[in-house]
């Protein structure tokens, strides 16, 4: 079979790539502030939740759909929660998404890695509003055993918001599932006025 | 058991065809020239009684003054081993012919002996960065890299 | 009047079929597969570079990274390594428990790899999760040892970590009695099924010349007829002393890699149940310095792991650090393959072919 001339050539698409991986890393020098509207002081100082709050609430944290984005051995026991064993149906969270435009959640599982930071940049930034991102893992929290090295992202953060930390090396599907748990309740303190 | 074949031998097999290849041997390994690869590769692929047709695997290593790329070569009809070691003492350019065309096994592992160490392949079609991106500064797997780690 | 283009498309990091962060950049002529760029690096974290500011004890945690679904192994071959290196012996106890874990570790990744092959063709995770159910029983078995259920750290050099405790007997005994019933279940609900025959029978049929050619490795290597195993070509720790066959298929299609892992978990079975029956009392560990300076000189100590020939190349100067630090890995090398058997094919079929190649991106970008 002969090889039909490519409209793009390889190295064309590489170097674009390459001018995209640079000028992130460029950019992400300090990390993104952690969401913290939420916390207990907050919630006393603000208007009390609504009825209508409490029902959109409701119904969007017992429907949480994450993308899949499992990029290292956090990913297995990511898996391994959403498998018949510890069951992350009964949270409704079954449903890992393929397109992020479906989803919610951005389930960050495993060691970030400059050459990726971009393609995961634009998964965050086609998903539609509500959404939120957890840190699994030390890899994804801080670059975990990988920090010294010279294509490790030292953390999530330094890219994109990060709403509930989870750590561990690799945290055990039950630890996950009280990472989920408090996105919960983080979910269900939030008010619709309210701008993110 | 397989067994790794005593350098001296294959250093004297290589000698007979080869009269100046071999620079080098020890208990495991003969050192050859640079320029003589192919050929020495050649020769131990085809050859009666060695028939090394199975790549195991390329690497490369910083000595300060000189790189040496290993090839570790095994022969799945005979069952024995051997290594094979080329010296580089070009530090800014470093060049070696490409055993691509012996061994289709040797194309990532070529690949990333250049990504990381920075020792390019004369004959490899399609040489370019594996695991790090076009445009990266330096090859961070040399002793003078300065990067992160 | 009309014309006619390729379109190439890429198949990005991010993508639930890719076993991981794996990249292919694919031009179709219609339907048709005309060319095909596999792109790593996702997730290359520097693994060799770090090993050689670590001691030598350090590095076996980062050696659990690598291939993430076979820790056990990683750190046999490493310790295996390291051995060979400063010659070390190692206790007999030591060796059947690393056997023993080592089969067990096969089983698991062997499970994984049937379970998501078939996941990619469309039996949406029914057999997955039938064989987690499985998995689930071996990672309990790993817990009960040394108390982590996805990268152990078991491995010391000169032995193991901990000695097995005494509910780890029974269980195991347990466990090895059913799971041969519940590979025949496997065999039974997929062997004859028309959908995956349909599919896999004469596609991506790799000859054996082309395999040995390029350094295809483990039950993709087994499937083509060539009959390389290491555990009984250059038998390492304790395996000259078991009886166990080495399965081979005739066609090398993918339908003979899937065959190969079910045929190999059955061998695993009987391993296991030898090395229990054998399992001498005495050390579970060497007495090895705190911090081992191995003389100078180099090493090379390889084993067969569930996706090939895993080896580790150590070059020690005499300090606690060694000087570098090589990781031969079988999925990158097994990938070497994939553009050949894809060519010509439709992109449904790359799919199969890439998990019957079974990948882990923790190996291949290390």
């Amino acid at each position: 079979m002969e090889i039909v001339e490519r409209p793009y050539s390889s190295d064309e698409l590489d170097a674009i790539e390459a001018a995209e991986i640079e000028a992130l890393r460029k950019a992400s020098r300090e990390p993104y502030p952690d969401p913290i509207e939420w916390s207990e002081e907050d919630i006393e100082r603000n208007v009390v939740i609504s009825s209508v709050d409490h029902l959109i609430d409701w119904c969007r944290r017992f429907s949480v759909w994450p993308v899949n984005c499992g990029l290292a051995c956090c990913a297995f026991e990511m898996i391994g929660l959403a498998a018949s064993r510890f069951d992350i149906s009964r949270f409704g969270m079954e449903l890992f998404r393929a397109s992020p435009r479906q989803a919610d959640l951005l389930l960050v599982a495993g060691t970030l890695t400059w050459k990726m930071a971009p393609a995961l940049k634009r998964i965050y930034d086609q998903m539609p509003e509500p959404k939120w991102v957890v840190a699994m893992g030390s890899c994804a929290i801080s670059g975990g055993p990988f920090r010294d090295s010279y294509s490790v992202v030292n953390g999530v953060n330094l890219i994109l918001p990060v709403d509930v930390y989870i750590p561990g090396c690799p945290p055990r599907p039950e630890a996950l599932m009280h990472g989920l748990i408090l996105l919960h309740q983080k979910i269900s303190k939030e008010t619709v006025l309210k701008k993110r | 058991m397989t067994e790794a074949l005593s350098g001296e031998d294959v250093a004297k097999q290589i000698g007979e065809r080869f009269p100046n290849a071999v620079t080098d041997f020890d208990e495991t390994a003969v050192f050859i020239r640079g320029e003589d690869v192919l050929d020495v590769a050649r020769f131990l692929k085809e050859a009666p009684g060695l028939e090394f047709d199975y790549l195991t695997s390329i690497t490369a290593v910083d000595y300060s003054e000189h790189f040496e790329v290993v090839y570790h070569l095994t022969s799945i009809k005979n069952n024995h081993s051997i290594v094979l070691k080329v010296r580089c003492y070009d530090r800014d350019n470093p060049r070696l012919p490409s055993v691509v065309s012996l061994w289709q096994g040797a194309d990532f592992q070529e690949r990333e002996v250049y990504d990381l160490m920075g020792i390019a392949f004369d004959g490899h079609p399609n040489l370019k960065r594996i695991f790090l991106w076009h445009g990266f500064a330096g090859h961070p797997l040399r002793k003078d890299f300065q990067g992160n780690v | 009047m009309f014309k006619t283009e390729p379109i190439m498309i890429n198949f990005g990091p991010q993508h639930p079929s890719t076993h991981g962060v794996f990249r292919m950049r694919i031009t179709f002529d219609g339907e048709r597969i005309v060319d095909l760029e596999p792109i790593f690096g996702y997730l290359h974290r520097g693994i060799e570079k770090l090993g050689e500011s670590k001691t030598y004890a350090q590095i076996i945690p980062y050696t659990d990274r690598l291939d993430y679904l076979a820790s056990m192994t990683n750190n046999h071959a490493y310790v295996l390594a390291v051995e060979k290196l400063a010659g070390i012996e190692v206790p007999e106890r030591a060796e059947y428990l690393r056997v023993i874990m080592a089969e067990l570790m096969r089983i698991a990744s062997h499970l994984m790899t049937v379970g998501f092959m078939l996941n990619e063709m469309g039996a949406f995770f029914t057999p997955l999760l039938y064989m987690w159910r499985e998995r689930e029983k071996i990672l309990d078995l790993f817990e009960m040892v040394c108390g982590q259920r996805l990268t152990y750290n078991y491995m010391r050099i000169g032995g193991v970590s901990h000695d097995i405790p005494e509910e780890f007997m029974p269980a195991l005994r347990r466990f090895i009695d059913e799971m041969p019933g519940f590979i025949d279940e496997y065999d039974q609900l997929l062997a004859e099924n028309e959908i995956l025959l349909a599919r896999t029978k004469g596609v991506g049929i790799l000859p054996a010349e082309k395999a040995i050619n390029c350094s295809v490795s483990g039950p993709v290597l087994r499937a083509s007829g060539v009959k390389w195993d290491l555990r009984k070509a250059d038998p390492y720790s304790v395996y000259d002393r078991f009886d166990f066959e080495i399965p081979t298929c005739q066609n090398g299609d993918v339908y003979d890699r899937y065959r190969m892992r079910i045929l190999e978990m059955r061998q695993s079975v009987r391993i296991i149940e030898q090395a229990m029956a054998q399992l001498p009392g005495g050390e579970f560990r060497a007495k090895v310095p705190a911090t081992l300076r191995p003389p100078k000189g180099e090493a090379y100590g390889h084993v067969e792991g569930p996706k090939g020939e895993l080896g580790f190349y150590l070059v020690s100067d005499g300090s606690p650090n060694p000087y570098r630090f090589h990781i031969r890995a079988p999925a990158l090398l097994n990938l070497t393959v994939l553009r050949d058997l894809c060519v010509g094919r439709l992109l449904a079929d790359a799919l199969v072919i890439l998990g019957s190649i079974d990948i882990c991106m923790g190996e291949v970008d290390r």
